[in-house]
């Protein structure tokens, strides 16, 4: 099992009260496969991804990626994994502004020691992004940075991409598109694709549907 | 409505504390820094003012010559053409416990003889008969000692450090004989009478409101100021940042208050009474911190007016209303100036437009070229002026172009080095860290700008103050190079003083001179005997290879390098000592902390062209070891009353402690000034951290530790300081030049080598460290710490 999620809980102490956000969610992911997490605003979709990429600590339970479980796991072991193993495409893409989209795309990939000069420009080549290599993120669309993005996750080849609403910021048009792309170059990685979004005709795309309610998988 | 919206306004600051405490720091620094040299430079004159005051010279014009003193018969023949006039003679008495301010007045004539003569005061009539000095209880320690003086009356009526005496025991105590150094003009109308312009043209009336210090003091004033506006402009660069992004940040606010109805003109109104309250807080506290600060440093700057340019500052720092407003107003006009930039940009940018952090970076590069631009004509404008003018302020003209062209050149120079660098990088990390750093330059320039010119004027400052004094104690060890300098009252003492060091075996060289008046200068001219005494050691800076062959034939002299400077004469050419004593000139040496023109001829030239030279002054050459004693045996010998002898250890000491003392407040200030540009790349990476955040969460996002962030902050801005430092080298080393070659040679007439002092740069730069790593701690510890949640909210869409 590539991504295991074992009765994982969290709750945040930022009000006066504590909020459970997470309640004992479980959820398991076969390498080269993928799986969509509906729910609606605010009932802990992020959350739960944010745990998977260890961006964040749960309370209890225990996720592990490839075997590796990332219950007491260092800050550094925890980077090291995203170097490598995790790859992250955000809503507002989050491209870094002082990079051009030729450094972008490969930042990740020399991040984690994995530099690939031919599939990087397999890559940039099936993204479309060939014309724009040496613009800033700030001079190219809304669609073309999501592009970028995807890129500069899938360019480590990591075994397992996790997409945060990709498509949330597109109109419809772009967002088909950039989700066409995903899936295509998903396939041709072979990584594996925990997805989030709103939307049930992106969640239909995938090979699974997943629904979180008020904290709990459906 | 108004009130409402004034409140959404101010909330910002509430949000954000550390913005708003930079802003106050900021403006509250640099009004700190600018009233406290105000309030020095005010107290100076008021000082003066009260001394000019107290002698009776203010209020009236004063007749002063263009160069040198006045002949008696220039005063005789304006008197005689009807013109009431008062001679005065003035100069510095060098004393071995110090020098004091000697005035000589004509009891008879003086403009305030009969106010000075009330009871309660000193009955200046007395003055006439016997002949007496008068001076005030504190400056009597200076005299003790000095044989034959006439009488001492002790007066509070006097300032401290002056001497006042009947104009013939003056004459005699400076050797001035029949030169008089200022005429005061007692008649106001002229009616009928020959214009003094026309009687005098060699003479400069300035008006009673015109300045009594002397120029080397003005000078120094100056300097001050100089320092005093760095500073403040080093305290606006941070003020301008901070505002600059207050008025960013709440771009949101402004769209939402013009959407519910507020008027662009009503919005500015609000923003700027905003800023008026803040810079009269900031204001009021700066001047409090500039009070305190000239208090701290008065003592210093009384020391080195009083030692080196002979004027004398007294009293407590006073407050006075005009101090205050003055500060205060500055504080308002600081807070325009740096914000004008925000305003006008805040005006034309279309109201729905957010600008963020990422097109200020890439927008910037526009900016900078303009910038450039602007700062090259800055430094080429300095330089024309330099070339077509000359004067005091054209050097201070040519520095300041110099130093606010170069600021204003460094973001293009720092954007061109950080392209290239990240071009150079290997690393992921590294291409980042070198892009990121580009990327921030629009938000950190103005600090650094502040950085590099605060370490431009260390270097530069601390090399002319350094070669200053490894030349003077060079020159020094030249010029004093006898053992015991004695001094008697007589010819017969002196006779009696040769054989008694000859019967000892010690060799006495006498020191005779003569004051004369050429081309209007006065001019001191020695007579040296030929000893190796002069072959060796006569601090020479140009010269003919017969020199002292010709200086001891009686063909040649030798000149200050005052005087070559103001009459322009250099070895080879010719010099009139009077209408039958013609010279030429042979060489030049320096004769630093002189003001007058000196000439060295051979001691048989000098008497047969003056032939009552008296002989009172002797060089004693003996060794080392033997000093004490022969300073035991001169005590016991010779009355006291008779001799004056010093060792020459002593008078370095003494004069190398006067020269130390000179540099304390430049030194301080040169501190203080490194401090605030410390304190504005704090303050500029404070106020940059909220909009950091959106920069480094993907970054982190990737796999990059947030130690790692948090050193690579730490990083980032050692880099900058480096750059800085680096960049601030050539120009603190081109102002050390113009303040060495150019400011001096037009301030006090010397010309001064320049010396490299590696090891200071390296101090410097780890000052230069030590500020960066402080204003980075903060902000990446807070980086080190930060919760997963906070980044995670740069990514949140949901929560």
């Amino acid at each position: 099992m590539l991504l295991s999620v074992r009765s994982v809980s969290k709750r945040y102490s930022d009000s006066p009260e504590t909020r459970a956000v997470l309640c004992d969610v479980s959820v398991e992911l076969k390498a080269g496969t993928s799986v969509a997490l509906t729910g609606e605003s605010g009932s802990g979709k992020s959350t739960l991804l944010n745990l998977i990429a260890a961006l964040d600590h749960y309370d209890s339970g225990d996720i592990s990626i490839d075997g590796t479980s990332l219950t007491g796991l260092s800050d550094k072991a925890r980077s090291m994994m995203r170097r490598t193993e995790v790859a992250l495409v955000f809503q507002q893409f989050n491209l870094i502004p002082s990079l051009t989209v030729e450094q972008n795309l490969s930042l990740h990939a020399r991040l984690g020691g994995r530099l690939d000069l031919e599939w990087i420009s397999t890559l940039t080549q099936r993204l479309g992004l060939s014309d724009l290599v040496d613009r800033y993120p700030e001079q190219i669309s809304g669609g073309q940075q999501q592009r970028v993005a995807i890129g500069r996750a899938l360019a480590v080849r990591p075994k397992l991409l996790l997409a945060d609403e990709p498509t949330g910021n597109l109109d419809e048009t772009t967002s088909s598109e950039v989700m066409k792309l995903l899936m295509e170059l998903i396939q041709t990685s072979g990584a594996s694709l925990f997805l989030v979004t709103h939307s049930s005709r992106i969640a239909s795309q995938l090979e699974r549907q997943i629904h979180l309610s008020e904290g709990s998988l459906q | 409505m108004k009130r409402a919206t004034f409140g959404a306004l101010i909330s910002h600051w509430q949000k954000h504390p550390l913005q708003l405490l930079a802003l106050v720091v900021g403006l509250a620094i640099a009004t700190a820094l600018w009233s406290a040299v105000q309030a020095i430079n005010s107290e100076a004159r008021a000082s003066y003012a009260r001394a000019s005051a107290q002698l009776g010279f203010s209020g009236l014009d004063v007749l002063i010559p263009e160069n040198g003193t006045i002949p008696v018969t220039s005063y005789v023949n304006l008197r005689r053409a009807g013109w009431k006039l008062a001679p005065v003679i003035e100069g510095r008495w060098r004393l071995p416990k110090g020098s004091v301010r000697l005035i000589g007045i004509d009891p008879l004539s003086h403009p305030s003889a009969s106010a000075l003569t009330d009871a309660t005061t000193f009955k200046l009539v007395n003055l006439t008969s016997p002949l007496q000095i008068f001076l005030h209880p504190n400056t009597k320690e200076k005299l003790d000692g000095i044989p034959d003086l006439p009488p001492i009356t002790l007066t509070d009526s006097l300032p401290t450090g002056v001497v006042l005496t009947d104009i013939s025991i003056a004459e005699q105590l400076l050797t001035h004989h029949g030169q008089l150094s200022r005429l005061i003009v007692l008649q106001n109308k002229s009616i009928g009478l020959t214009p003094l312009a026309v009687l005098a043209p060699n003479l400069i009336l300035q008006s009673a409101n015109g300045s009594q210090t002397g120029r080397l003091a003005d000078s120094f004033h100056l300097n001050l100021t100089a320092f005093g506006f760095l500073s403040f402009a080093v305290g606006l660069f941070i003020v301008q940042g901070t505002v600059g992004l207050g008025i960013e940040q709440r771009r949101n606010l402004f769209r939402t208050l013009r959407a519910m109805g507020l008027s662009l003109n009503q919005l500015v109104v609000l923003l700027l009474s905003e800023l008026v309250l803040v810079a009269l807080t900031a204001g009021g506290i700066g001047l409090i911190l500039g009070y305190l600060l000239a208090g701290a440093l008065l003592p210093d700057v009384s020391s080195t007016l009083n030692g080196i340019y002979g004027e004398s500052v007294e009293g407590e720092l006073a407050l006075r209303p005009s101090w205050v407003l003055s500060g205060l107003g500055m504080a308002l006009f600081g807070t325009a100036l740096a914000s004008g930039h925000a305003f006008a940009s805040f005006y034309k940018m279309p109201i729905l437009t957010i600008p963020g952090f990422q097109s200020r970076a890439h927008t910037a590069g526009t900016g900078y070229k303009m910038m450039a631009i602007t700062g090259s004509g800055l430094i080429v404008t300095g330089g024309i002026a330099m070339v077509l003018f000359d004067g005091l302020l054209v050097g201070f003209a040519l520095l300041a172009g110099l130093m606010l062209g170069s600021a204003l050149l460094l973001p293009l120079l720092l954007s061109k080095i950080l392209t290239i660098a990240e071009k150079a990088a290997s690393g992921a990390l590294s291409e980042w860290v070198w892009a990121d750093m580009r990327a921030q330059l629009p938000g950190v320039s103005l600090a650094m700008m502040a950085l590099m010119l605060a370490l431009a004027t260390n270097i530069g400052v601390g090399t002319m103050v350094s070669s200053f004094r490894l030349t003077f104690l060079g020159w020094m060890n030249q010029r004093f190079s006898s053992e015991i300098y004695v001094s008697v009252n007589n010819d017969e003492q002196a006779s009696e003083l040769v054989n008694w060091l000859d019967s000892r075996g010690v060799t006495s060289l006498p020191i005779r001179w003569a004051e004369i008046s050429s081309m209007g200068i006065p001019i001191r001219v020695y007579g040296a005997m030929d000893h190796s005494r002069y072959r060796k050691n006569w601090p020479v800076l140009q010269a003919v290879e017969t020199l002292w062959d010709d200086v001891f034939i009686g063909s040649g002299a030798l000149i200050n390098e005052q005087l070559a400077r103001r009459l322009n004469l250099w070895p080879g050419d010719e010099l009139a000592l009077s209408t039958d004593w013609k010279v030429t000139v042979s060489g030049v040496y320096s004769d630093y902390g002189n003001p007058h023109g000196q000439v060295l001829v051979s001691l048989s030239n000098l008497l047969h062209n003056v032939p009552d030279v008296p002989n009172r002054q002797f060089g004693l050459k003996l060794p080392l070891k033997e000093v004490p004693a022969l300073m035991k045996e001169l005590q016991e010998d010779f009355d006291s009353r008779d001799i004056l002898a010093i060792d020459t250890t002593d008078i370095k000491a003494r004069s190398l402690a006067v020269f130390d003392r000179t540099f304390i407040v430049t030194g301080a200030l040169n501190l203080l000034t490194l401090g605030v540009a410390g304190f504005a790349i704090l303050t500029s990476l404070l106020t940059l951290w909220n909009i950091r955040l959106p920069q480094l969460a993907p970054i982190w996002a990737l796999g990059v530790t947030r130690r790692q962030l948090a050193w690579l902050e730490l990083l980032r801005s050692l880099a900058l300081a480096t750059l800085a430092a680096v960049l601030a080298l050539p120009l603190g080393l081109l102002l050390a030049w113009v303040l060495l070659s150019i400011i001096n040679v037009e301030a006090f007439g010397w010309k001064l080598p320049m010396f490299l002092f590696p090891m200071d740069w390296l101090r410097l730069l780890g000052l230069a460290w030590i500020a960066a790593i402080i204003a980075a701690a903060f902000p990446a510890f807070k980086l080190a710490r930060i919760k997963p949640s906070e980044l995670l909210e740069v990514f949140a869409h949901e929560r």
